[in-house]
């Protein structure tokens, strides 16, 4: 099936600073991606320049086609009818994220206006319609209410709610749960899920929280510093990571079975991107790094089992015969 | 709500009354009203009957609540000069300042609100950085500096306005565009940096993401939310409606409060200048309580007083 968004070699900087280094990536209709990594790893950039919604010092390279639509630096008008009514997109901070002094039915019914051309009651009835499909208890009563009389859950339902109004192909959900709390995150990884059953769009997860992208990804790009290093489904990339950076990554996370051990992290930090190492992003803070690290920038590969790899020393490849033996244990 | 008024309005009391009392003790303090109208050579009974004659004789806090008590009744006092009552002589002067400062009010927030929003729109351009500098050169020249500058140019050199005096509106230009450029200057300021603010917004990246026009974003989403700093310098715009032209009254001998302010102190024509305080105070007070309403009605998170 041909892909709904396919970006080739992306590059955004800022004032001169190279902070994405060719992004290459695919989104399948329907399909749920995942993108995870360090915070300023990129992922947001990608898809905000993506968008066009990066500020104009920003400059942006490359192609993002969306069936064919190019977008990258397309005229305002294009990327107007594609924001909300193809892609739509969802924000960390829920209670920020929506215009504190305009009432949150007003705010819905933009959106619907906009992209299915609702106005008056039919606007009114879709979007109550819509609070109720997120679950926003009491519909009715709470359509003329502010950002601020809702919780900061509520106000993400909300968010997903306006971002449904498009009858979007795409949505692009930017660490959804993020500012929320831990039951509440639950709750809204449930109804992404559900929603994207229920409607078919594809959702991009754009996530540190690897436990919340397996709950809601099919494939995962693990990006490090503007780039990708490892790209996979989810059970090749959960069950045998083989970039150091992934393995790091899941490393990182306390294990509720098993043996207790003590948790490793990664030690340093993202390097700053201003400058940034001449070879592998990665090297400085890697075990497995060798000389030709320090100098040249690995590519990213496919490999046999389907994945894509960016490592000149990656963790090896599973062995058939010892995973037959160890289910035979 | 109610509450959230009775507040304000108290707290508007509370200042007014504040105003009267320190202008009260400074100006008994500062100089001594009998000597000032009768000259330094008079005899000591002379200077006595005076004093007893305006009630100067008794404890400060004996004239202070005498002073309260007519201020309640109505009663403002007597100028110590011309022994008409001193309200009268100071309402008769605020149409004049009006007829300065409410054009320039107009001028104020007409041209340096859309500057503002300009520049901020195009933010780090060359018309950002010319509205910048002329705002930055606006409020920092003095209005005496200023004023005297427009009257070399525009009186002494081409002689096409004149350089002072009332009556014709011709004499109000010079005086108007004086007091007009600093304020112009402080609102093109206040409302770029209250608009990139807002620009900067998560919300406002919400409405684009959501594919609002931008101009509709500016308009729809910014703006209704850059209003809520913008009218609190507006409001003290507002507020300096009768105190803001007392320099440029002076320099272009314009007849009004501020011109009776300057003459009174220096006359410690005490009701006078307590009058004239008064209002000001009054004035300055009204319109922040106007602010205040107007950010409950503008901001949704102040009315229900459970603002983030």
């Amino acid at each position: 099936m041909a892909n709904l968004v396919e970006i080739r070699d992306l590059r955004v900087a800022f004032d001169g600073v190279a902070v994405l280094h060719g992004i290459g990536l695919e989104v399948a209709p329907g399909e749920a991606l995942g993108l995870v990594g360090e915070s300023g790893c990129g992922k947001s950039v990608t898809w905000l320049a993506a968008l066009g919604l990066l500020p104009s010092k920003a400059s942006i390279d490359g192609s993002v086609r969306l069936q064919g639509q190019e977008l990258c630096n397309a005229p305002r008008s294009r990327l107007e009818r594609v924001r909300g009514g193809r892609i739509a997109m969802i924000f960390q901070d829920p209670a920020s994220a929506l215009n504190p002094v305009i009432r949150v039915g007003r705010q819905l019914c933009e959106a619907l206006r906009l992209h299915r051309g609702l106005t008056g009651a039919a606007g009114r009835a879709e979007a109550l319609r819509l609070m109720d499909m997120v679950g926003i208890p009491d519909a009715r009563g709470r359509f003329g209410l502010y950002p601020h009389e809702f919780s900061g859950g509520q106000c993400q339902r909300l968010m997903i709610a306006m971002a449904l109004a498009g009858e979007p192909e795409l949505l692009i959900a930017d660490e959804p749960t993020t500012a929320l709390d831990a039951t509440i995150q639950a709750q809204i990884l449930d109804l992404l899920a559900r929603l994207r059953a229920e409607t078919g769009m594809a959702v991009v997860f754009i996530s540190h929280d690897l436990g919340a992208v397996a709950q809601v990804c099919d494939r995962v790009c693990v990006m490090y510093a503007g780039r990708i290093v490892e790209q996979g489904s989810v059970a090749q990339l959960f069950g045998h990571p083989r970039h150091p950076y992934t393995r790091g990554l899941f490393d990182a996370i306390p294990r509720l079975y098993g043996p207790r051990g003590a948790l490793v992290p990664i030690s340093g930090t993202v390097p700053d991107p201003r400058h940034p190492p001449p070879g592998c992003a990665f090297a400085p803070r890697c075990a497995h790094a060798h000389g030709f690290c320090a100098t040249q920038v690995p590519r990213l590969l496919p490999q046999r089992d389907g994945r894509h790899l960016a490592c000149a020393f990656p963790l090896p490849e599973r062995d058939p015969q010892r995973d037959y033996e160890d289910a035979l244990t | 709500m109610i509450r959230f008024v009775s507040l304000r309005l108290l707290r508007a009391l509370v200042t007014v009354l504040a105003v009267m009392t320190f202008s009260f003790v400074v100006l008994r303090m500062s100089g001594d009203p009998a000597e000032v109208l009768l000259g330094p050579d008079v005899p000591q009974n002379v200077i006595d009957a005076f004093r007893r004659q305006w009630g100067l004789d008794a404890p400060l806090w004996r004239q202070y609540l005498s002073y309260l008590g007519a201020i309640f009744q109505g009663d403002f006092g007597l100028s110590m000069r011309d022994r008409a009552p001193a309200l009268d002589l100071v309402l008769e002067r605020v149409p004049a300042t009006l007829m300065l400062t409410v054009p320039a009010l107009i001028l104020k927030l007409g041209i340096g609100i859309p500057a503002g929003i300009f520049a901020a729109l195009h933010r780090d351009s060359a018309i950002d950085r010319g509205v910048i500098f002329l705002a930055i050169l606006g409020f920092t020249i003095p209005s005496f500096v200023m004023g005297l500058v427009l009257v070399l140019i525009f009186a002494v050199t081409l002689g096409v306005l004149p350089s002072g005096g009332f009556g014709t509106w011709q004499n109000a230009i010079l005086p108007g565009i004086t007091i007009s450029i600093g304020g112009i200057g402080i609102i093109a300021r206040f409302s770029r940096s209250a608009m990139i603010e807002v620009l900067g917004q998560p919300y406002i990246r919400t409405a684009s993401a959501k594919g609002v026009k931008w101009h509709d974003v500016v308009r729809g989403h910014a703006l209704p939310n850059a209003a809520i700093p913008i009218v609190t310098i507006a409001g003290f715009m507002v507020g300096s409606l009768i105190a803001g032209a007392v320099v440029v009254e002076t320099i272009f001998s314009w007849p009004g409060i501020g011109r009776l302010l300057i003459v009174s102190v220096s006359n410690r024509d005490l009701a006078v200048v307590q009058c004239i305080l008064l209002l000001i105070a009054a004035v300055m007070v009204t319109a922040n309580l106007i602010v205040d309403l107007l950010y409950g009605w503008l901001d949704p998170r102040l009315r229900t007083g459970t603002a983030h």
